[in-house]
Order: C-alpha cells, then structure tokens, then sequence
C-alpha cells in the first residue's frame, strides 16, 4: 500500500515514485496495489493514483486531518495497517514521507527502513538496500516483523503510469483519531517568493572556503544572473556565517539537479558531494589541481576564483553584447 | 527551562567513505569524530534557550565509551552536563529509542523536559525515525525538521521549510522537536566552554535494552558505483575563461 503524500490537495511527484516502486514489488510476489489517500483534500487524487496502478484507494476522512499533521497522519497509517494488513507500506523518502512512517512505525513497534533503493520480498522478512550518509553510501539490510514499513529514497526511481492502468475502487478507510493530535497540526504557511529555488535552478554558481568572505560572493552573484543561476554554496562558508544555510548544498543542506554546477572554491568533501553529484555538468575553479572536486568535475580551470570568476562573466557579456 | 539533546557519535569523513574489508563497518583508523550538524544545531538552540529563560541543558548519547568526547564538546559550547548510556554493539532504530526513552524516564523523576531535541537524522545511518519514537514512548507531540524555533507561554513554535515556503506548529510542552541544520549558527567553543567541559559531569551507564527479533538489520556496507569521470581541463587563470564560455555555448545555457 502507497501513502500518497499531498499538500492540500497537491500530489507530490515523490508519490509517483513510490508507486513504480510499490508496483515492482506487487508484480515480483502476486498481489495488488493499493494507496491510500489521508483528508479530503486528497479524495481527488484517486484517478491519478490509478494510472500508476492504484486498483483500491483507501480514502481516511476526520476533521484533525484537515492540513498536514504528522502524528495524525502517521496515526491513520498505523490504523491501515491494522485493519488492511497490507504486505507492504511504501511512502515517499521526504521529509514528511519519513515523518509519517516513524510516526506509525513507533505506533505499531514495527521497524521502518527509511530511503531504499532497492526491496525484495522473502516470506516474511524483507530484503532491502537503503541510503546511508545521504547516499555516500549503501546498507543492504533485512527485517522481519509482519507487515513491513518503508519509504524509497527520492529521485531513485521512475514516474512512469502503469502499464495497465486502473479505475480504482474508492472506499472510505474507517479512522477514529484522538482530538488531541490536532497539536501537531500545521497551523499557518508563509509562501516564498515566485523564482528559481536552488533545488531546481539550471544553473547554480557554488562557492566555498576558497571564496574568503561574505563580500567575495559578489562576482559568483554576478555570474549567477548572467547565466539566469543562483548561488550555492559549502557547509565551510555556511558556519563561517557568510551566507544563509539555505544556500548550502550537501547532505545536511539541499540537493542540486541544473544543467551546470560551478565549483568554485570548494574541495569536495563526500558530504558535499552528494548533493551535487546529480549535476549534469560540473566546472571546478580550484587553486589544487589535486582537489577532489576537481578529480570528479567534467570541467576543470586551475586558479585563483577572484580572477578566474569575474573574467568568465566578462567574457559571457562580451559575446553577448 | 529544562532541555534535553540527544546526540550521536559518528566518524567525519573526507573526501571519500572507507568501508572496512568485512563490509560491516566505515573504516574509522584515519578519522576523526563528531556529530551531525542537526544536533550540533539542536545543542545550540539548548544552549540558547537556556541563556534566555535560565535552567539546564543537558546532552544524552547511547553509544561507546568513546562518546564522552562528543559529550563534552556539547557542554563546551553550552550544555550544562552529559549522560552516556554505554552500548558497544551496532543499535538498531528501535533499540535505540527504547535505551533513550529509558535513559530519559530516569533523567525525568523530577519532571518532564520542557523540551527534548533531537536531529532530524543522524549522520551516518539516516534512520528518520529516533526521536519520533521516543516521542511517542513519552507520550508527548513531535514534528521533526525545525528550521525556526522559540518557547512562547507553554508552547514551543516551529517552523520549517517546504518547496513552498515555510510551514508553521506551535506544539503543546513538554515536546519532543527534531532540528534541522540552518535553525542557528553553533558556536565555537570558547577558553571558558573548554575549561568547564573538562570539569563537566558526565554520567555513565550500561545499556539494558537486549536485541529485538525482526528489527532492521544491517548486513552489508557498500559504496556506489561511482561514475567515471575525466576531468578536461580548460585552462589556467582568467585566461580560461573563453574556454568555459565555449562550453557553457555547448552545454546550452548561454542563451
Ligand atoms: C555529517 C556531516 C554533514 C555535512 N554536510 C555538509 C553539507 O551538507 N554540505 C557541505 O558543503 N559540507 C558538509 N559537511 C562538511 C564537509 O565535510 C566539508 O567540511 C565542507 O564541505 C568543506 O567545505 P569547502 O570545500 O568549502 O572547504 P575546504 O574543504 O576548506 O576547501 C576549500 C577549497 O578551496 C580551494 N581554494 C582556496 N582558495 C582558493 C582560491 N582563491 N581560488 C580557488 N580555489 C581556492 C582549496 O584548494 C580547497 O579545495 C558535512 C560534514 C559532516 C560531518
Ligand atoms: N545512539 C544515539 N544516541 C543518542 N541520540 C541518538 C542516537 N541515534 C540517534 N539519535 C538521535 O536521533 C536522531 C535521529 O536519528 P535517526 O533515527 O538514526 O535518523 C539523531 O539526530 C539523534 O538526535
């Protein structure tokens, strides 16, 4: 059964891939897809959840369960498993899909296994693989214990609708939840400005240590506007206070997709590593040809970044002018 | 304000993880050890909170003797004392929760923690899921993920990051918050936070909690298959910068 993780009504694609994973697991030991949808805000979501080879929906309605609230959506999670006994329940590895599944993994004294890669089916036990150190590296691993909770690491597997799509049957889970995890209930939002996030800019001009100083960011934000990028940057300059964590990129900041990752600076610790290692391109401006970034770049410029960086931008508005 | 930080010890890795040659572990000979950043965060909101409304901080590790070190750290940037509940063995998530839960309830004769926090993952296993268990142990709300926090008449207010902005809890205490890195800037410790963690108490404890049937256990370690990479080198200096604008013209990003 697939926890389809939503914002008020907004599926997020995470759950597409929870499907395609839930859907390789189901066809390797014979049974059914089932998903799950929790508010009322997802009861529009069944029909697209059938594409991806939903054949029930579990729909869990209760007036706590108005906007996100991770003990009362772990709760109803816990209580599916209990009356559907599903083989399986697979959730988005966000941080609500993992939220939730702790939360009714503890309700159930059930063991999870968060982000995996990888999960075959053994009778009772599950064989699985999952991201450890954010993905430096990988743990196979197994577990017992009945029904068996787990969430897939993002970006790890497809969206693809099923091959054999379905009408899913629609029925009404039958929930009763405690007033009181209402405590734990989003209570208001502060949207972010309209623009490119680091998360999905085309471009990012990543600096590190090497820049030296909050005011030597100025040329990598110049670069960033010409090239329509942002700034991203390493835990070094994040400590140093240089720039909002926000901006860093790495296992404890955000993991970066564009088209160019500029590495300016930076040296390339594992931990930074695999945050932009799902770059398409990367250029490393570094003083050490030895450093690891620049070993595992595509690109490489060795020198100096004060120079190096203000001279591409020159150059980037030269052709164009 | 009494708080409560759970924090794990973990190696601090370079450029690449060793594995050792049997698979079961990170090989440690050449590194050093710390923390996640998280809970070095989740130590700097005790820290803080203790600075504002007075009270304790203390910092709770379930781990090797080795772990006093990463204790004592915690109280020289600002935690007030440090309990190690002595475990050996490689824990699992849930054995884990139950030593911490244990160790809490002790901790606790007089009282509830206002607050207990945690890291919204450790560093090494990722396991998602300590501080919600022993949230629901102790009976006591949790969210996880805190990039904002601050106590306010009885209640603790959270905020945290979406790709859509901010979303906001304001919890219920005594709560249970899981941090996540960027909710401050840790300090550094200072002469007279080295000097107090040389004297800090640290109490010591066996763990008690035996080993449970089915719980998620690790068999191998491996690393990734790593994607084969020449590195083409476009030059020296700012001389290579038409190089780089050639391939950015390339790589289509000029336009
Ligand atoms: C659990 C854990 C999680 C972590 N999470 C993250 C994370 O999310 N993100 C992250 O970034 N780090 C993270 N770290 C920290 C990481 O281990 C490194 O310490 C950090 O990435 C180093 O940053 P840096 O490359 O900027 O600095 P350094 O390692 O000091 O490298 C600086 C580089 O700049 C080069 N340089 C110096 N001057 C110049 C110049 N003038 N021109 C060009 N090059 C120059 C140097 O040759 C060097 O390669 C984490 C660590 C731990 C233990
Ligand atoms: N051995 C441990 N000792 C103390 N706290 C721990 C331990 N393991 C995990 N934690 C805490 O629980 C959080 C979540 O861990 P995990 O569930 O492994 O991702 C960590 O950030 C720590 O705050």
């Amino acid at each position: 059964m697939v926890v389809a993780e939503h914002d008020r009504g907004t599926l997020a694609p995470a759950t597409l891939e929870a499907m395609t994973a839930a859907r390789s697991v189901a066809a390797a030991i014979g049974v059914e897809v089932h998903a799950l949808t929790i508010g009322a805000d997802g009861d529009d979501l069944a029909a697209d959840l059938g594409a991806h080879g939903a054949t029930v929906v579990h729909q869990a309605h209760h007036d706590v369960l108005s906007d996100y609230g991770p003990e009362a959506w772990g709760d109803v999670v816990a209580q599916a498993v209990r009356t559907i006994e599903p083989v399986m329940i697979v959730a988005t590895g966000t941080d609500r899909g993992n939220e939730i599944v702790a939360n009714a993994a503890a309700r159930l004294d059930l063991p999870f296994a968060a982000n995996c890669v990888e999960l075959e089916v053994d009778g009772d036990r599950l064989g699985l693989t999952r991201l450890r150190w954010g993905g430096s590296l990988l743990e196979r691993a197994a577990m017992g214990g009945g029904v068996h909770l787990v969430t897939v690491a993002h970006h790890h597997f497809d969206v693809a609708p099923a091959s054999v799509p379905q009408e899913p049957v629609v029925t009404d889970l039958d929930v009763s939840i405690a007033p009181a995890l209402a405590r734990s209930v989003v209570v208001d939002r502060i949207e972010r400005e309209a623009g490119a996030t680091l998360a999905t800019s085309p471009v990012v001009v990543g600096g590190g240590r090497g820049v030296g100083s909050a005011e030597a960011f100025a040329p990598l934000e110049e670069l960033a506007v010409a090239l329509g990028g942002v700034v991203g940057c390493s835990r070094a300059v994040t400590n140093n206070g240089w720039r909002n964590h926000a901006d860093q990129v790495g296992q404890t900041g955000t993991r970066i997709a564009p088209e160019v990752y500029f590495a300016c600076g930076i040296s390339g610790a594992i931990q930074h590593w695999v945050g932009a290692m799902a770059s398409k391109q990367i250029i490393a401006i570094n003083t050490d040809r030895e450093a690891n970034m620049v070993t595992k770049a595509n690109y490489a410029v060795i020198g100096d970044l004060h120079e190096v960086v203000p001279a591409i931008t020159a150059e980037i508005e030269r052709r164009r002018a | 304000m009494r708080i409560l930080v759970c924090v794990k010890r973990v190696p601090a890795p370079g450029a690449r993880i060793n594995i050792t040659d049997d698979g079961q572990n990170v090989d440690t000979t050449h590194l050093a050890f710390t923390t996640s950043p998280h809970e070095e965060c989740a130590v700097e909101a005790a820290a803080q909170l203790v600075e504002e409304h007075g009270g304790e901080a203390i910092v709770l590790t379930l781990g090797p003797a080795e772990a006093e070190e990463q204790l004592r750290y915690a109280v020289s940037v600002g935690a007030q004392r440090g309990v190690l509940v002595l475990q050996d063995d490689e824990s699992d998530p849930q054995r884990t929760s139950r030593a911490l839960t244990t160790a809490i309830g002790e901790l606790e004769a007089d009282g509830p923690f206002d607050l207990v926090l945690f890291g919204n993952e450790s560093a090494d296993s990722g396991g998602f899921q300590v501080g919600i268990r022993v949230a629901h142990a102790l009976g006591r709300p949790v969210v996880n993920g805190a990039k904002a926090l601050a106590i306010d008449d009885g209640s603790v207010n959270l905020e945290r990051e979406t790709e859509a902005g901010r979303e906001r809890y304001v919890l219920p205490l005594p709560a249970v918050v899981g941090v996540k890195e960027g909710i401050n800037l840790p300090r550094y410790p200072t002469m007279r936070g080295r000097l107090a963690s040389k004297k800090a108490d640290i109490a010591s404890e066996a763990a008690a909690i035996d080993v449970i049937d089915g719980a998620l256990t690790m068999e191998l370690l491996e690393r990734p298959p790593e994607t084969e990479s020449s590195t083409i080198f476009l030059g020296e200096g700012p001389d290579a910068a038409a190089a780089v604008v050639d391939v950015l013209g390339e790589l289509g990003v000029l336009s």
